[in-house]
């Protein structure tokens, strides 16, 4: 255990996987400029597991965007040392006019990988989502589950240090959600990657994360933070995972509360 | 130490079993239809239409509806076919105007693609050619022809240029419709796979905007083949070579009524054929690739 902690703090010789400082963002409408997101400053640590969590209209998606480089922050700066990070969406965004081995070697070949190595590092990365036979399966053939670990694969195939997820299992059904959890936690700490998780599920977000970061709404503000210190794996049905999930709710539901009072 | 280290293990065992189960469970099963049903079901039905057809039109025929000279007997059009057939000249008339047809085609294709993506993805040309694209697909290319003539003179050339003006708007609309259904979750997730500008273009919008691209070529092909019927009907000179249209204009000519229904009946089959033997089986191999073909 010691040892593979020591391991990754040798590769990573910078201190932050990303850097969010006093971002703001706002946007034109109909009824003038809406704030969305305010002065959030936020740190995720190289091999940290963060978790955003918010209601409806906190702005979490679109600070997710704006980490991923698909939109620019109103103010503020975000640095991402370990270049563009890989994000997962809730669809699974596969695409379907190829198989699931060719969609993860079109990211291998995007990150500019040589053609000769493309195919068995597809074929590893399915094996690390224990989808080895599966190379050549259409998407329309998979299943839900299946097709996000086949997502998962394509994101860890873009070898970035730093990997986003906006929600990503929030369409599938309950138990292939928990079986997708273990997973996701298996290869967060076998490959030690920086992870920044959106959802708007307490109990996901305290089964997977070190830290849940509660961001408030209207605009998007950083309410509150829980370090999470239960071993994992956990489970999401755990004592312990119950009990701060409790604590969470109720502080996210003042939160929504105080939408109600004008 | 050593304890949380087996349930570790054991529960990485256990989850793989578990995760394999629900794989088996939930995995979507693709059937093929066997070829005993597809016969049954795609080919026997327009096998019969067609047999329906002839045996009304016999009928008809046999009951003296009309003079013979107006609506002559299927098996003179038959007569007419062998006589063709044993002249030696029913594959060179075919040859000469599905040859014009596919070549005249494939200049559409060339031209309408580029000037597609251009729309498509220029504000500017798209606020500027894409109403003239939509109105030129409305007008019937047979008003092409009398100015192709003057211009260009009765020769293969004015032939190309009026496929042309019937089918470049077809594909060019077809590609433009398919960019426009790109979903933008396509778009975002190519972007951050780091494939934007010509490499977005290449990797994501061109591969998602085939099935529009591919119905728009279908059009075209119709357009293509409509326009150079229109064509050889209207202009005819020795020096143009008989093609199926000039067959049909002939047999106006000599009042030669089954020569005229089997000039009709060869323009029909090979619009037909070209669909059902290129564009057909490729759309339905795009759709059927990306799951896209619903069984009924």
């Amino acid at each position: 255990m010691a040892t593979t902690l020591a391991k990754a703090e040798d590769r990573i010789a910078v201190t932050h996987a990303a850097r969010i400082e006093h971002v703001s963002k706002s946007f034109g409408g109909p009824a003038g400029r809406q704030l969305v997101l305010d002065d959030i400053s936020l740190d995720v640590a190289p091999g940290e597991f963060v978790t955003l969590l918010g209601a409806s209209g906190c702005g979490k998606s679109t600070l997710l965007n704006l980490v991923a480089g698909l939109d620019r922050p109103s103010a503020g700066s975000i640095e991402t040392p370990g270049g563009r990070p890989a994000l997962m969406f809730q669809e699974h965004a596969l695409f379907p006019w190829l198989t699931a081995g060719k969609n993860i070697e079109l990211a291998l070949r995007l990150r500019g990988v040589p053609k000769a190595e493309r195919r068995p590092e597809a074929e590893r990365l399915l094996e690390l989502v224990r989808l080895g036979g599966s190379y050549r399966k259409r998407v329309h053939e998979l299943s839900g589950g299946m097709r996000q670990r086949v997502a998962l694969a394509r994101a860890l195939a873009q070898d970035s240090d730093l990997l986003l997820m906006d929600e990503p299992f929030a369409a599938l059904d309950a138990i292939t959600r928990d079986v997708l959890h273990d997973e996701l936690t298996r290869i967060w700490r076998e490959t030690r990657l920086s992870v920044l998780f959106v959802t708007h599920n307490v109990r996901e977000a305290v089964r997977l994360a070190e830290r849940v970061v509660l961001l408030s709404s209207r605009p998007g503000r950083i309410a509150r933070e829980w370090t999470i210190d239960i071993p994992q794996p956990r489970r999401i049905e755990d004592a312990a995972v119950a009990e701060l999930s409790v604590e969470i709710t109720e502080e996210l539901r003042g939160e929504i509360r105080r939408h109600g009072q004008h | 130490m050593a304890s949380t280290e087996t349930t570790v293990k054991a529960d990485t065992n256990d989850l793989a079993g578990l995760e394999a189960g629900l794989d088996a469970l939930d995995a979507v099963q693709v059937r093929r239809t066997p070829v005993r049903e597809v016969l049954l079901k795609k080919v026997l039905p327009p096998l019969l239409a067609v047999a329906l057809v002839l045996v009304v039109w016999q009928l008809l025929v046999t009951a003296k509806v009309t003079d013979e000279f107006k609506l002559p007997p299927p098996a003179a059009v038959w007569d007419s076919l062998s006589t063709m057939w044993l002249e030696g000249t029913l594959f060179d008339v075919l040859w000469t105007s599905v040859s014009r047809a596919l070549l005249g085609f494939l200049m559409a294709l060339a031209i309408g693609t580029p000037l597609g993506l251009l729309v498509a993805r220029v504000k500017f040309v798209r606020a500027a050619l894409g109403p003239i694209l939509s109105g030129l697909q409305s007008l019937p290319s047979v008003a092409w022809v009398a100015p192709a003539v003057l211009w260009i003179g009765l020769n293969d050339s004015m032939m190309y240029a009026v496929i042309l003006l019937g089918a470049v708007p077809s594909i060019a609309n077809g590609l433009v419709a398919g960019v426009d259904q790109v979903p933008p979750l396509f778009l975002r997730a190519g972007r951050t796979l780091g494939a934007s500008g010509l490499k977005g273009a290449w990797h994501i919008v061109m591969p998602a905007a085939l099935p529009g691209y591919l119905a728009g070529l279908k059009q075209g092909w119709a357009f293509s083949w409509r326009s150079l019927m229109a064509a050889e009907i209207i202009a005819s000179s020795p020096e143009l070579g008989l093609g199926l249209g000039q067959l049909l204009e002939n047999g106006r000519n000599n009042i030669d009524m089954p020569g005229i229904f089997l000039a009709i009946i060869l323009i029909l089959i090979v619009g037909i054929a070209i669909d059902l033997l290129i564009f057909s089986p490729l759309e339905r191999a795009v759709l059927r690739g990306r799951g896209l073909l619903v069984k009924s």
